[in-house]
């Protein structure tokens, strides 16, 4: 028995699909855990399957996915193998989710009020007046001025931040173990999106919650979390604590996609930058052996072949020594 | 007024006001942009900073003639707008978007795309617009094979890289780029910034970049121009915009940008409060409920654009 919140051990996921008799292979042996009250971030390109993990873990992947794991724990539910009933006490309740765009995760037809009582009335055994106090107290505690007056609001009368303090209010509402945050600031301002993140990082000390914080912005990671874990095309390439990931990444992706940033490092103003050549490989084209290979400059002919495995952290078998230039 | 040879561009006091109507209601003025001055020089790039609804993309719309101005004077290389017969006008002035998926005929190859800009303003035939659209689709980085296919073919990049090649089809003097590589993830990003880079060297383009993405702007730029709610703020030089920062809205957002090799560990600075309506602008500094350093006066009045170590700065604080 281990004290971890979250134990994922060789998660896979696959897509059936009629037009194609072999499945899509979206997320292969990825393996983490997570302790209750910290904050990981996920950093990765759209195919990496940052979003798809955090869909299984919620059970809302529909049924063309076949999810296989040697381990799925979470609190100690094996999530992959609870009853449906089971499932939906955990996800909203226990696990909690916001999404990238506030203003479509919210149903315009309804107002915010409607929407926090349904959350918290399916998970708590409270009467209704009661879900309203509560609202009102979440609101307040989210930042949002003059919260009873915003209860009658639908979510067009709100701005895009506001929108992202609502679906903040409804995830805590429940006192969840886990939040998912996924892009929660993508769509918004940097000062908008700072306030958000900073309101984040505050519950997660204040409400000992565990965090899991996907985004494709290392610098949002490195300010806000401790751990981080780097995704390409499905896989788990590179994992660790963020300050020493930043300063010193071993796989050549990551160290490309850092160093590939507009003031990463010192450079010339208007001078090329660092690049990856390449694009992402499509799910039906996935290569052999490393997923990285025909975009890496440090390839070798064993990175063709067979699968790789995660070692001290990096999935790769020539890392990269030395620091970020 | 002094028009050097070097400024191809020049706005002088724009003013832009969308009108709301509703029925038996009065009718509301939004003023989108708001005694806008600044010009553009041969080859150089100037970069546009601002959040969501400062007014940079209406001033991309308007700057391109897609929305027609209230107010002010543009003059495009000593002519002035209205002067300006279209096709003249289309051959010195293109634009980029920012969504390379919305802004692509789905149903046109990408060989018509880029060969659009020449079928509407000039008179060149098909089979030398055919090898004008090849050598430009190749300085791009696009493939022969690609000139039949139709966009859901491409990734983001190289849909970004269609954009830019059509713009340029028609040998512009200037670019207008709006968030071009804001739709794209972070590693080809890269890639298609250092295109902009090279084809601005060689095509001598003078770029008018704008991003909400300060690392970019500020790898771009040789100039900046920081705008909030529909009014320039802060107009400088790079360095003098990002080292010495005088508007506290400039600081701000400076300093409210994730960064990963942030010097100091202080992270205390949030700024309070969202943006107000522009329907309902305060009468004062437009910046000044959010302002940690606001005072009475900046309630009163609006500041204006002043000369203060050497930029110029909208703010009264400011030394």
């Amino acid at each position: 028995m281990s004290d971890n919140l979250l134990d994922i051990k060789d998660l896979n996921i696959f897509f059936k699909s009629d037009k194609n008799p072999e499945p899509i292979h979206a997320v292969r042996d990825l393996s983490f855990s997570l302790k209750q009250g910290e904050m990981l971030g996920v950093v990765g390109e759209s195919g990496s399957g940052k979003s798809i993990t955090n869909l299984a873990l919620m059970g809302i992947l529909g049924d063309s996915a076949v999810i296989t794991a040697k381990e799925c724990k979470f609190n100690g539910h094996d999530l992959l193998n609870l009853k449906e009933k089971e499932l939906q006490k955990i996800r909203g309740g226990e696990i909690a989710m916001i999404f990238q765009d506030p203003m479509t995760a919210l149903n315009p037809f309804l107002t915010v009020e409607f929407q926090i009582v349904e959350t918290i009335l399916a998970h708590l055994n409270i009467s209704k007046s009661e879900a309203k106090n509560r609202a009102i107290e979440l609101l307040a505690q989210v930042g949002i001025t003059s919260p009873k007056e915003r209860l009658k609001s639908y979510p067009f009368e709100l701005s895009g931040g506001m929108a992202q303090r609502v679906m903040i209010a409804m995830a805590i509402s429940t006192g969840p173990k886990l939040l998912i945050a996924d892009e929660p600031t993508t769509a918004l301002d940097v000062t908008i999106q700072k306030q958000i993140l900073t309101l984040i990082k505050s519950l997660q000390e204040k409400n000992n919650m565990s965090v899991i914080l996907v985004t494709h912005d290392l610098g949002v990671v490195s300010e806000f979390s401790e751990r981080v874990q780097v995704m390409y095309a499905g896989e788990l390439v590179e994992t660790g604590l963020t300050k020493d990931l930043i300063k010193n990444p071993h796989h050549p992706y990551t160290y490309g996609l850092l160093s590939s940033r507009p003031g990463a490092v010192e450079r010339a103003p208007k001078s090329p930058l660092a690049s990856i050549a390449g694009i992402v490989p499509a799910f039906h084209q996935r290569p052999v052996g490393c997923q990285f290979n025909p975009r890496c400059e440090a390839v070798q002919a064993d990175c063709k072949i067979g699968n790789i495995k995660i070692d001290n952290g990096v999935r790769c078998l020539h890392p990269m020594k030395g620091a970020l230039k | 007024m002094k028009t050097s040879i070097d400024q191809i561009l020049k706005v002088d006091s724009l003013h832009k006001t969308y009108e709301i109507k509703k029925l038996f209601k009065p009718t509301l003025k939004l003023n989108a942009l708001s005694d806008i001055n600044f010009h553009l020089d041969k080859k150089e790039t100037l970069g546009i900073v601002g959040e969501s609804g400062c007014g940079k993309s209406t001033l991309a719309k308007v700057l391109t003639k897609l929305e027609a101005r209230t107010q002010g004077e543009i003059t495009l290389l000593g002519k002035k707008y209205d002067e300006i017969l279209a096709e003249e006008f289309h051959s010195k002035i293109q634009m980029v978007f920012q969504d390379p998926y919305q802004s692509l005929n789905p149903r046109k190859k990408a060989l018509d795309i880029i060969a659009d800009p020449l079928v509407i303003n000039t008179k060149i035939e098909a089979n030398e617009r055919r090898d004008l659209v090849m050598a430009m689709m190749k300085k791009v980085g696009l493939r022969d094979e690609f000139a039949l296919r139709y966009p859901h073919h491409f990734s983001g990049g190289q849909r970004q890289r269609l954009g830019i090649a059509r713009a340029l089809m028609l040998h512009p003097e200037v670019l207008i780029l709006d968030e071009p590589v804001s739709a794209l993830d972070v590693s080809i990003q890269a890639q298609v910034l250092n295109l902009l880079l090279e084809l601005q060297l060689e095509f001598n383009l003078a770029y008018l970049f704008i991003s909400h993405d300060l690392s970019v702007i500020q790898h771009m730029s040789d100039r900046i121009l920081v705008m909030y709610l529909g009014r320039v703020v802060e107009y400088g030089t790079r360095d003098q915009i990002f080292n010495n920062p005088l508007h506290p809205y400039t600081q701000i957002l400076l300093e409210s940008a994730p960064k990963t090799n942030r010097a100091n560990e202080n992270q205390a600075i949030v700024v309070k409060g969202e943006l107000p309506s522009a329907l309902n602008l305060p009468k004062g500094c437009a910046f000044e409920p959010r302002c940690p350093f606001a005072t009475a006066a900046c309630k009163e009045s609006v500041p204006l654009l002043e000369i203060k170590q050497g930029r110029e700065v909208a703010c009264f604080e400011a030394r």
